[in-house]
């Protein structure tokens, strides 16, 4: 590989998980640059893990003030309002994330994501949006891809008991291990905004309904220009007239997507912390292996829901047309 | 908050639980607990703070190194959540104060445990006190929470356990073929017999030397005379137990007729003839007061642990290991065990296991391999961990509701079957056979005229049915117990008794005796049939002795299925589990399957993850489980 050792310090530190996942991949970490923005519930349990991993350095942007609300599900926020007066959720998360892993590097990036240039996006080897808005994923994933180098491009999004991740990694060569031999795959995976235009006529009927459910969500706050959270049950009546539309547009029929599960993630808006540790757990898992190149990554949506249990991944795509 | 919330509240504000194990799992799910509305919480862990704990274990700091697991993780989690009630016990949860009243007093228990000892002693005092319990593992990305409600769903014991591999004796002290036959005879035989306890029984000598030499005259070998220089003494060592030893049993043909003989190796062949005036300075280098970082390697230049080292290497380290724990720690020779922790240790270990490898021709393995075999070091990352926690707290929820239908074993794969990352299966109902919940009698084939009290005691009683302070009957006799108020009669007789064999014991056990074992603090008693038996192989029944009943043979499950299958009509037969037992087999499950399978006839050549027991991951079971639940 580069040449470069482990410290013994790093060896023993990272000692067990060098077990699973072998002393070059642990070096690939250590070497790599991460970009989070949104930081709720789930983003802090994937920051906690990606930092225990031990990444080179991870850059949180959030301007959010601290307030009452953002201690639900956030491990990372003391609740002392003497201590959060004034301060924003990334400088609070970033005074804890360092404590958690010196020889991560952990800093605050202020402003807004979706105005950042393109180079701006260079400095990463991989992006996570947290809670983003429709227009947002759109934009910053458009700019990565348009980089030379391949920047890994992940959002996340948890609602009620309810996980969302989408990973676009574009072109993506891994190595496999098929009994004993190593083989090299390849992946190509669609853009954000391919993933979400796709048409829902070719879709297998067995594909999570939540796929459905969150692109109906994601109008609505795109309609309504609402953030993430901000909905109530009084919104029922818009959100099942856009899925209504949506529906006729895609030639499906409107059972395609359960009334009961809109209902539950426009009203469920307080995380659920035990989803946010299943969701930010299986994250930062996929950010550890497209990092490391090692083992078969996420393509490309995965869904979590607490009410069957089931952690499923669904491959969405063009090909289903084609 | 909203009404679905709310509901999800109260049950958890109310509830008292009891977390066993402050470790990988134990710092995810005590966070999640706290942050999910759990207001009284216990947390019990015997383990203090390691350095390799840090890379997961996240509410740990470097200084807290040393410190109890359970009161560090108590006082970092009241930092972000001051105002719920966290106890902490820094002790072993099978300490006899963690009786069945202690455990009544919790509306649930949830196991992040790294032992099958510890999780058996835990299932025995649920099921004793009615507590429902949630139990949970984890291997590198391998995890799986299961759901144990007595009467309602299985026990954790309904289902054999893989237990931790034993090896047939002559295969480590004469006849290795994998690199862990080494390890396990460099750790429990070499380094135990010349730092260990001198009294304790050790086959070290017994086989290799059977023909060539009396046992006292090997003896002699390891003693070292006061004024003996420790290079010479661990030259003679070296010499004895790679030369001599392998010299010796070459000398019987017919062990290797079908073998690759082993090859003696001597000091001299490897070593240049003094090794002090090279290193002159190796008694009294750089002096560190903690034993735990004595280390040989910097003396010889050697850095990275992920090295192999050829021969030579080993050798210098085994020499300089031996001389560094003469020189340096000489007050704990004679009562050292091997400890992963220990540098030292593993570095003589290393040495010890690779030179006999290379004897053997068995390829060579690094001190950070070598570390991980020797202590049964469990894979482990925080993303599991932090998974797994959040099932657990999931399912929780759902017991504390008594929502029984929603119940479910959650498996965390590493490669996706049926798209699954996470996939949930119902859980079963108990075991009619099982003898933890159902109390069924076993059946022990034994030598009763040659095997001892003391050989039932300890490799049946407290190994296999896992019984922490056992007490045997047969009949209306008393023939061992264990406890702190018994007077010093009974203990000279019951010590008298263990060195009897059965049939001699005051009220002989023979073929066709039943025997009464019960553990009064885990409230569990169960019957064993005794069966006389002459011979037993010694490759296959390295224990001399086999028990059986709780192991369900393929036949009985075939019962227990149609069994089960009537009483699950009249249960609600939940729609989600008919989905994963339907099973549209795809490649990848059929292989999993496949692969499983093996797996439980323990085949596997990883040896590593024979020797884990954290490895029951238990998805062969699931299979059979499937198999068992499909209509």
């Amino acid at each position: 590989m580069d040449g470069e050792e482990l410290t013994a310090q790093e060896t023993a530190l990272y000692d067990r998980q060098i077990r699973v996942w072998g002393a070059n991949a642990q070096r690939r970490l250590t070497k790599s640059h991460i970009l989070v923005s949104g930081i709720k519930g789930t983003v802090t349990e994937f920051c906690k893990n990606i930092v225990l991993a031990g990444v080179g350095s991870v850059t949180l942007m959030d301007d959010n003030l601290v307030n009452e609300e953002s201690l639900n599900a956030n491990f990372l926020i003391p609740p002392d309002e003497n201590a959060y007066r004034g301060k924003t959720v990334a400088e609070i998360c970033c005074d804890s994330l360092k404590d958690f892993n010196p020889m991560v590097l952990v800093s605050v990036e202020k402003g807004d994501l979706s105005t950042r240039s393109t180079e701006f996006f260079e400095k990463f080897d991989v992006v996570v949006i947290g809670y983003g808005s429709l227009a947002t994923k759109k934009a910053v994933n458009e700019k990565c891809r348009k980089l030379s180098k391949r920047v890994a491009f992940y959002t996340v999004d948890c609602r009620d008991s309810c996980g969302e991740i989408f990973v676009d990694l574009q072109d993506y060569k891994y190595t496999k291990k098929k009994l004993e031999e190593k083989v090299e795959c390849e992946l190509n995976f669609p853009s954000f905004q391919e993933a979400v235009s796709v048409p829902w006529k070719p879709i297998p009927r067995r594909t999570a309904k939540l796929y459905f459910a969150m692109r109906v969500i994601e109008v609505f706050e795109e309609n309504e220009g609402r953030k993430h959270g901000e909905c109530s049950l009084l919104d029922l009546p818009t959100v099942l007239e856009i899925k209504k539309k949506l529906c006729e547009a895609n030639s499906v029929s409107e059972s395609h997507i359960p009334d009961s599960l809109l209902e539950r993630l426009i009203t469920g808006t307080i995380e659920f912390p035990p989803v946010c540790a299943i969701v930010g757990g299986i994250l930062a898992q996929e950010v550890i292996k497209a990092v490391s190149g090692k083992g078969e990554p996420l393509k490309n949506f995965f869904y979590y829901d607490a009410q069957d249990g089931k952690g499923v991944m669904e491959d969405i795509s063009n090909s289903f047309t084609s | 908050m909203d009404t679905q919330q709310q509901q999800q509240q109260s049950p958890v504000q109310g509830a008292k639980v009891l977390m066993v194990g402050a470790g990988g799992i134990g710092c995810e799910l005590l966070k999640t607990l706290a942050l999910s509305g759990f207001h009284d919480i216990h947390i019990i862990d015997m383990d203090t703070i390691e350095v390799s704990n840090l890379n997961r274990q996240f509410l740990f700091r470097r200084s807290h190194v040393g410190l109890s697991k359970a009161k560090v993780a108590r006082d970092a989690v009241l930092r972000f959540r001051p105002h719920i009630n966290i106890r902490s016990y820094h002790a072993n949860v099978k300490n006899p104060e963690f009786d069945v009243d202690f455990f009544k007093q919790f509306d649930v228990v949830l196991n992040g445990l790294d032992n099958l000892d510890a999780r058996r002693h835990v299932n025995r005092l649920c099921l004793a006190a009615d507590v429902p319990l949630v139990e949970s593992g984890t291997t590198g990305f391998l995890g799986q929470v299961t759901v144990h409600v007595k009467g309602k769903t299985e026990c954790y014991e309904c289902q054999t356990k893989p237990t931790p591999k034993t090896y047939p004796v002559c295969t480590i002290t004469s006849t290795p073929t994998k690199f862990v036959h080494c390890i396990v005879w460099a750790k429990d035989l070499l380094f135990a017999k010349l730092f260990g306890d001198k009294n304790q029984d050790n086959d070290l000598n017994v086989r290799a030397n059977k023909a060539a030499t009396t046992s006292k005259e090997t003896d002699d070998v390891f003693e070292r005379a006061e004024d003996e220089d420790i290079e010479q003494y661990g030259r003679k060592i070296y010499d004895h137990v790679f030369g001599y030893n392998i010299e010796a049993a070459l000398a019987n043909e017919e062990t290797w007729k079908n073998r690759r003989r082993p090859r003696p190796i001597y000091s001299k062949e490897v070593l240049p003839e003094s090794l002090t005036q090279k290193n002159g300075s190796a008694q009294n280098c750089s002096a560190t007061d903690d034993d735990s970082t004595v280390s040989s390697m910097p003396l010889l230049g050697l850095k990275n642990p992920q090295e192999l080292w050829g021969l030579t290497q080993n050798s210098l380290v085994f020499i300089e290991a031996l001389k560094l724990f003469f020189a340096k720690r000489k007050k704990e020779i004679g009562h050292l065990t091997f400890d992963k922790d220990d540098q030292l240790a593993v570095e003589f270990v290393t040495a010890a296991a690779n030179i006999r490898a290379e004897s053997f021709g068995i390829p060579l393995h690094s001190l950070f391999e070598a570390k991980g075999i020797a202590g049964n070091i469990v894979h482990a990352v925080a993303t599991t961990n932090a998974i797994v926690a959040g099932l657990i707290v999931i399912e929780a929820i759902k017991v504390l509701k008594k929502d029984a239908d929603k119940y479910r074993m959650t498996y965390c794969l590493e490669h996706p079957s049926r798209k699954m990352l996470l996939m949930p299966v119902e859980p079963f109902e108990p075991n009619p056979s099982c003898y933890v919940c159902s109390k069924t009698p076993l059946v022990l084939e034994i030598n009763t005229q040659k095997s001892k009290l003391r050989d039932l005691v300890d490799k049946i009683v407290k190994a296999k049915l896992g019984m922490n302070l056992p007490m045997i009957m047969h009949g209306a006799s008393l023939l061992y117990e264990v406890g702190d108020d018994l007077d010093d009669i009974m203990v000279a007789n019951y010590n008298a008794n263990l060195e009897k064999s059965l049939s001699e014991l005051p009220s002989p056990v023979i073929n066709g005796s039943i025997l009464t074992v019960e553990d009064l603090q885990q409230e569990l008693s169960c019957k064993i049939n005794v069966k006389h038996r002459e011979e037993f192989d010694e490759e296959k029944e390295p224990e001399g002795m086999v028990l059986s009943g709780w192991t369900q043979s393929p036949a009985l499950n075939g019962e227990s299925a149609s069994t089960s299958n009537n009483e699950s009509a009249s249960t609600s037969n939940n729609e989600s589990a008919v989905d994963v037992t339907e099973s549209s087999s795809g490649p990848e499950i059929a292989s999993k399957k496949r692969r499983l399978s093996d797996n439980d006839k323990r085949e596997t050549e990883n040896v590593e993850s024979e020797d884990d027991d954290l490895m029951e991951i238990e998805n062969p079971i699931t299979v059979s489980k499937k198999k068992r639940r499909v209509a």
